[in-house]
C-alpha cells in the first residue's frame, strides 16, 4: 500500500481497540446512497520507477529552447545551493509557523526576507509573500482603496502587464472598484502626465506605476509620483525586483516615494517552470501596515528575554477577523520565499547589481544586432531595462513559428494585446544569454525575414 | 544570529554572478539607484550553513509527527519533487507555445481527469493558487451564474459558524454579505436554523464535509435540498477531502462547485506556508464560468490552453500564468503512485488512524467533543475538564507536546468548542507513532495534575521558549536595521 505503513497485525489491533470488524464500518454514518463511489478515470497505480520513466519521457518531449521571452517571467542563473537548501525536508514539509517555538527556522528566514525586500524597495515593511505578481497587484489595489477611504477607482495605465490588468479586474470586479486605463504615448511607450490628467476622476484613490513597464520602457517615476500625490492619490509601484539593484527604489520616487510596492518575485531564484509556483511580494510605508494582507513576521523576545520571531498583526487576517479580514489569503508561497532569501544572500548587493547591469547590457547588445536586420525597427525612443519592443515588416506569429523551428523562442507577439502597434514583438535578454546566442538569433531572423520578402506569398505559409 | 550579522563589506561569491560589470551609460542618473540595497555580504558556505541551521530549528513532517488538524500534514513523497523538477520542466517559459510543452500539458490534462473522477464533477480548472483562491473562484462562479440568469437579488452567502475563516472572508471579497448558521449538539449544521435562513436572498451555502468539527454532515441530502429549493448553490470546501477520497464523491452529495487543496489531499508540500494549489470542480451549470486557462485536447490529440477567447463567460484569469504549475505536477505524480485503489485507501487509513486515536485518548481520560460520533480523518478533544481541574489550558498542552517531540494539533479552532484540540494524524503515520503521541498526552495530563507549572511554562526544550506576542504586535519590529 503506497505510503501507508500498517501491517495486518496493526489493522487487527486497531479495529479491535475501536470495537469494529472492518474499516468500512468507520463510514457507517455516511448515508448508504452516497457510499461506494466507483472511480473510472483514475489509472491503476504504477511504481516510482515507472512514473519516473513516464515523466522523463514527457520532459524530454518538451525539449530545450533558447528563450528570449520575458514579459513577466525571466530566466536567471540560480545557484545550485538555492534549491538544495530550499527542498530540505525541514523547510519543504513544514507548514505555516503557527507554533512559533517549533518554527523558528521558517520565521527567522521570513524576517530576513522582509528585511531584504524592505531594503530593495525602499519601504518600511514587507509582508511574507502573496501568490504571484498579478494577484499581488490586485491586493494592492484593494489595500489602496481601503487606505484612501474616499476613492473607489484606480488609474491602471495600459503599460501595466496586460494579464495583470485582467487578473486585477477578475479579483476586484465584485467590490465596485473602478479601473481606469490612461492611454500611453505610442512614440515613447510611457505615460505622459497630460494623459494621466485627462483620465483623472474625483473618485480616484491610487495610481499604479510599472517600472520598468510592460514594454521594458522606464517610466518617469518621479514626475508620476509627484503628480499622483499632488492629486491626493496613493502610488502603487509594480516593479521587477532584479531591476531594483540598478534603478531607483520606489521609496525614493519623487518627493515622498511610492506608498505600496508589489511585484513578481520569480526573478529572485525561482525557475520558470511553465508559470509557477512563483511568489508575489508586497511592501509599504509604515502608515499602511495594518491594511496589508498576508502573513507578517515580527521579532520579539521569549520568556527568558531571548530574541525570537512570531506571526504578528494577525488581527488583520481571515483566521481571526473572518468576514472583516483584509483579504481571504491563508496559504501563501513560503517555499518560494525561502528560495528567494537564499538567492539574495548568495548574490549580495554587488551580485544582484551585476545581474541587473548584465541583463541590461545584453538587451542593448541584442537590440543592436536586431536593428541591423532589414525589416526590423525599434518602436519606442526611451531607455529600457532588459526588454524592448521591435516592429517587424512581416506577420509576427509566422516569424515566431519559423524561429521556433530553429530552436529559438524569439519573444512575445504583442498583436493581440496592443493591436495599435502593428506587428510587434517583445524581446528580452537576461545575463544568461551570450553574444553567440544573440548572433544566432540575429542570423536566423535575418534569413527568415529576407526569405519572406523574396518568396512569393504562397511560399510564406509555414 | 541573523544573516545580516554575518555580513562583512566586500565579501562576495564571484562564481554566482556575471564576471563583467558593464557600466550603464544610456539611462539618466535620476533613474538610477544611488545607494546599494541592504543585502548580506556572506560567503556561499556561510549562507549554506546559516540556512541549513535555520532549517534545523523547524518541526516538519519529515522530522516530526505533525497532527495539525485541518491541514492534512501527510508524508510528501520525494519522487513527486524530483520528477516535477526535471530540467526541461523547470526551464520552460510560461509563454512558450503549447507545442513546446506537450509533455507538461499531458500531465495537467490527465490530472484534470483524475480530479473530475474523484470529486464527481463535470469539469475542473487547475489554476487557483491555494485553497482560498479556489474558494474565491467558486463563489465568483456562483455569482456569475446568478447574474447570467438576471437573478440579482441574491446577496447573501451562508456559512456554518464553525467554518474556516477563509469562507466568510471570501464571500465578502466576492461582494456578498455573510450569514452564519449555528451548529447543533451533534456537530451537524442546525437544519431548522438553515431552513429559516434561506430565501430569495440566498446565493449559496459554503460547506466543509466532513465538517471542521471532524464529523460527517449526515443530513447532507436534506441540506442540499433546502438550499437548492431556495435557488441557492452548494459550495464544497475541500479542506477535508482526505477523509472521503475515493469513497464518496462530493458531486454525488449534490454540490455544485468544489475546491480541492492539493497540498493537503494530494500530498504536495506545505512549504512552510505554501505554495498550495486549489483547483476547482463544477457541475454542468457552472462549466461556462470556470477560471481560465484550462487544458483541453484538440481534435488532433494535441493539448492546448483555452483562454477567455474560447470561454467568454469565464470569471477570468486569477494568476499571471496558469497557477502553480509545478505543484500540479507533484500532485499528478502522487496520483499515479497511489492509483485507483490507493485513493480509497487514503480515506480508509486516515479514518482508521483518527478513530483509533480518539478511542485510545478517551480511554486515557480525555473528552471527545462529540463522543457519540465517529471520527472522520480528524477529531476534536475538549480540554475544558483538564483546565477546570488543573488550570492547564489547551495552549499549555500544545506547547508541552513540543517538548515531547510532537508538533501540536490545531488549537482553539473551531472556536465553539472550548479548549479545542483538533487532531489529524493522516494515513501515513504508523501505529507506533500514534501510540507514542497517545502516551505523551497521557503523561502531560499526569503532569498537569501533579506539577501544573511544568506544563504552564512549556516549552522547555525548544530553541526559544514561549514568545511575547503582545510585545510583537505593540512594538512592531518587522525588519532588521544596522546598529548605529
Amino acid at each position: 500500500m503506497p505510503f501507508i505503513p500498517h501491517t495486518d497485525a496493526d489493522i487487527r489491533a486497531m479495529l479491535e481497540a475501536i470495537g469494529i470488524q472492518d474499516i468500512d464500518d468507520l463510514f457507517d454514518e455516511i448515508p448508504a446512497a452516497l457510499r461506494g463511489a466507483k472511480l473510472m478515470a483514475v489509472p491503476e497505480a504504477i511504481t516510482e520507477m515507472e512514473v519516473a520513466r513516464l515523466m522523463q519521457e514527457r520532459a524530454e518531449a518538451d525539449g530545450r529552447y533558447l528563450c528570449f521571452i520575458g514579459a513577466g517571467a525571466y530566466e536567471h542563473h540560480i545557484p545550485a545551493a538555492v534549491w538544495q537548501i530550499t527542498t530540505r525536508g525541514e523547510f519543504y514539509s513544514a507548514y505555516t509557523p503557527y507554533q512559533a517555538e517549533a518554527s523558528q527556522g521558517t520565521l527567522q528566514l521570513l524576517y530576513e526576507y522582509q528585511t531584504m525586500m524592505a531594503g530593495l524597495t525602499g519601504m518600511d515593511v514587507s509582508n511574507a509573500s502573496l501568490y504571484d505578481g498579478a494577484s499581488a497587484l490586485a491586493e494592492a489595489v484593494l489595500m489602496a482603496i481601503r487606505s484612501h477611504k474616499k476613492g473607489r477607482s484606480v488609474l491602471m495605465p495600459k503599460t501595466v502587464h496586460p494579464v495583470y490588468r485582467k487578473v486585477v479586474e477578475a479579483i476586484v470586479c465584485n467590490q465596485q472598484v473602478g479601473l481606469i486605463e490612461p492611454a500611453y504615448d505610442v512614440r515613447s511607450g510611457n505615460n505622459p502626465l497630460d494623459a494621466l490628467e485627462a483620465s483623472y476622476r474625483e473618485d480616484c484613490a491610487a495610481l499604479v506605476i510599472p517600472q520598468p513597464n510592460f514594454f521594458g520602457v522606464l517610466e518617469d517615476v518621479d514626475a508620476m509620483t509627484d503628480w499622483a500625490h499632488g492629486h491626493g492619490l496613493l502610488v502603487i509601484a509594480c516593479v521587477n525586483p532584479i531591476s531594483l539593484a540598478m534603478l531607483k527604489a520606489p521609496g525614493e520616487w519623487g518627493n515622498s516615494g511610492a506608498d505600496i510596492v508589489v511585484g513578481e518575485g520569480q526573478p529572485l531564484g525561482v525557475p520558470l517552470s511553465s508559470g509557477g509556483p512563483y511568489f508575489g511580494f508586497m511592501a509599504c510605508k509604515q502608515d499602511y501596515v495594518r491594511q496589508m494582507p498576508g502573513r507578517i513576521i515580527g521579532r520579539t523576545v521569549d520568556r527568558d528575554g531571548r530574541p525570537g520571531f512570531t506571526l504578528t498583526l494577525q488581527a488583520r487576517e481571515q483566521h481571526i477577523r473572518r468576514s472583516k479580514a483584509t483579504s481571504n489569503i491563508c496559504t501563501n508561497q513560503g517555499l518560494l520565499v525561502t528560495a528567494a532569501t537564499i538567492y539574495m544572500s548568495l548574490l549580495g548587493p554587488e551580485g544582484l547589481e551585476r545581474v541587473a547591469a548584465q541583463s541590461h547590457s545584453n538587451t542593448l547588445a541584442l537590440l543592436e544586432r536586431l536593428k541591423d536586420v532589414a525589416g526590423v525597427e525599434p518602436v519606442f525612443d526611451r531607455p529600457v531595462f532588459h526588454e524592448a519592443v521591435l516592429r517587424l515588416n512581416s506577420p509576427v506569429a509566422d516569424v515566431l513559428r519559423a524561429m521556433e523551428a530553429q530552436g529559438i523562442l524569439a519573444g512575445l507577439a504583442l498583436t493581440d494585446d496592443y493591436p495599435e502597434l502593428g506587428q510587434c514583438l517583445l524581446v528580452c535578454a537576461t545575463e544568461t544569454k551570450t553574444l553567440a546566442d544573440m548572433d544566432r538569433y540575429a542570423e536566423h531572423l535575418r534569413r527568415i525575414l529576407s526569405k519572406r520578402r523574396l518568396d512569393p506569398p504562397c511560399a510564406q505559409k509555414m | 544570529m541573523l544573516i545580516f550579522e554575518l555580513s562583512r563589506p566586500g565579501r562576495r561569491n564571484p562564481s554566482q554572478f556575471p564576471s563583467a560589470a558593464p557600466e550603464v551609460k544610456d539611462i539618466p542618473q535620476s533613474f538610477l539607484r544611488q545607494r546599494r540595497p541592504l543585502l548580506p555580504e556572506v560567503s556561499e558556505m556561510q549562507a549554506v550553513r546559516h540556512y541549513t541551521r535555520l532549517s534545523q530549528k523547524n518541526f516538519s513532517v519529515d522530522t516530526h509527527f505533525y497532527p495539525l488538524g485541518s491541514c492534512t500534514m501527510k508524508y510528501n513523497p520525494r519522487a513527486c519533487n524530483t520528477l516535477s523538477m526535471l530540467p526541461q520542466f523547470l526551464a520552460r517559459h510560461p509563454l512558450a507555445p503549447p507545442a513546446t510543452g506537450q509533455g507538461f500539458l499531458a500531465c495537467l490534462f490527465e490530472l484534470q481527469e483524475i480530479l473530475k473522477d474523484v470529486t464527481g464533477m463535470k469539469a475542473v480548472s487547475l489554476t487557483p493558487m491555494a485553497g482560498a483562491q479556489g474558494e474565491f473562484a467558486g463563489v465568483a462562479m456562483i455569482r456569475a451564474y446568478h447574474e447570467s440568469r438576471a437573478d440579482t437579488a441574491r446577496t447573501e452567502i451562508l456559512v456554518p459558524d464553525a467554518a474556516h475563516g477563509t469562507n466568510p472572508a471570501t464571500a465578502v471579497m466576492c461582494g456578498y454579505t455573510v450569514r452564519e448558521i449555528p451548529t447543533d449538539s451533534q456537530g451537524g449544521i442546525d437544519i431548522g436554523k438553515l431552513r429559516a435562513a434561506v430565501g430569495p436572498q440566498t446565493a449559496g451555502l459554503m460547506l466543509t464535509n466532513p465538517s471542521t468539527l471532524g464529523v460527517f454532515e449526515k443530513d447532507i441530502q436534506e441540506v442540499q435540498a433546502i438550499v437548492h429549493k431556495a435557488g441557492g448553490l452548494l459550495y464544497y470546501d475541500g479542506a477535508n477531502l482526505n477523509a472521503i477520497l475515493g469513497k464518496v464523491k462530493p458531486g454525488d452529495m449534490g454540490f455544485d462547485v468544489i475546491h480541492m487543496n492539493l497540498h493537503k489531499t494530494f500530498s504536495t508540500p506545505h512549504g512552510g506556508g505554501g505554495p498550495g494549489a486549489g483547483p476547482v470542480g463544477v457541475n454542468d451549470r457552472l462549466v461556462p464560468f470556470l477560471p481560465v486557462p484550462i487544458v483541453a485536447q484538440a481534435k488532433d490529440g494535441s493539448y492546448v490552453m483555452e483562454t477567455e477567447r474560447e470561454r467568454p463567460h469565464s470569471i477570468g484569469q486569477l494568476s499571471a500564468h496558469a497557477g502553480n504549475a509545478g505543484v500540479l505536477l507533484r500532485a499528478y505524480v502522487y496520483a499515479r503512485l497511489l492509483g485507483r485503489e490507493g485513493m480509497g485507501r487514503v480515506a480508509e487509513f486516515a479514518t482508521l488512524n483518527a478513530n483509533y486515536m480518539m478511542v485510545r485518548l478517551k480511554q486515557q481520560g480525555f473528552t471527545a467533543a462529540f463522543p457519540a460520533r465517529r471520527a472522520t480523518h480528524e477529531f476534536i478533544l475538549t480540554l475544558k475538564p483538564l483546565k477546570d481541574a488543573t488550570g492547564v489550558i489547551a495552549m499549555d498542552v500544545a506547547k508541552r507536546l513540543l517538548d515531547k517531540g510532537f508538533h501540536a494539533p490545531t488549537t482553539y479552532f473551531p472556536m465553539l468548542v472550548p479548549e479545542c484540540f483538533l487532531i489529524e494524524p493522516t494515513e501515513t503515520e504508523s501505529k507506533e507513532d500514534l501510540d507514542r503521541f497517545i502516551a505523551a498526552m497521557s503523561e502531560i495530563a499526569h503532569e498537569a495534575r501533579t506539577n501544573p507549572e511544568l506544563v504552564k511554562n512549556a516549552p522547555h526544550t525548544t530553541v526559544v521558549r514561549r514568545l511575547d506576542d503582545v510585545k510583537a504586535a505593540r512594538e512592531l519590529d518587522l525588519r532588521w536595521t544596522a546598529p548605529a
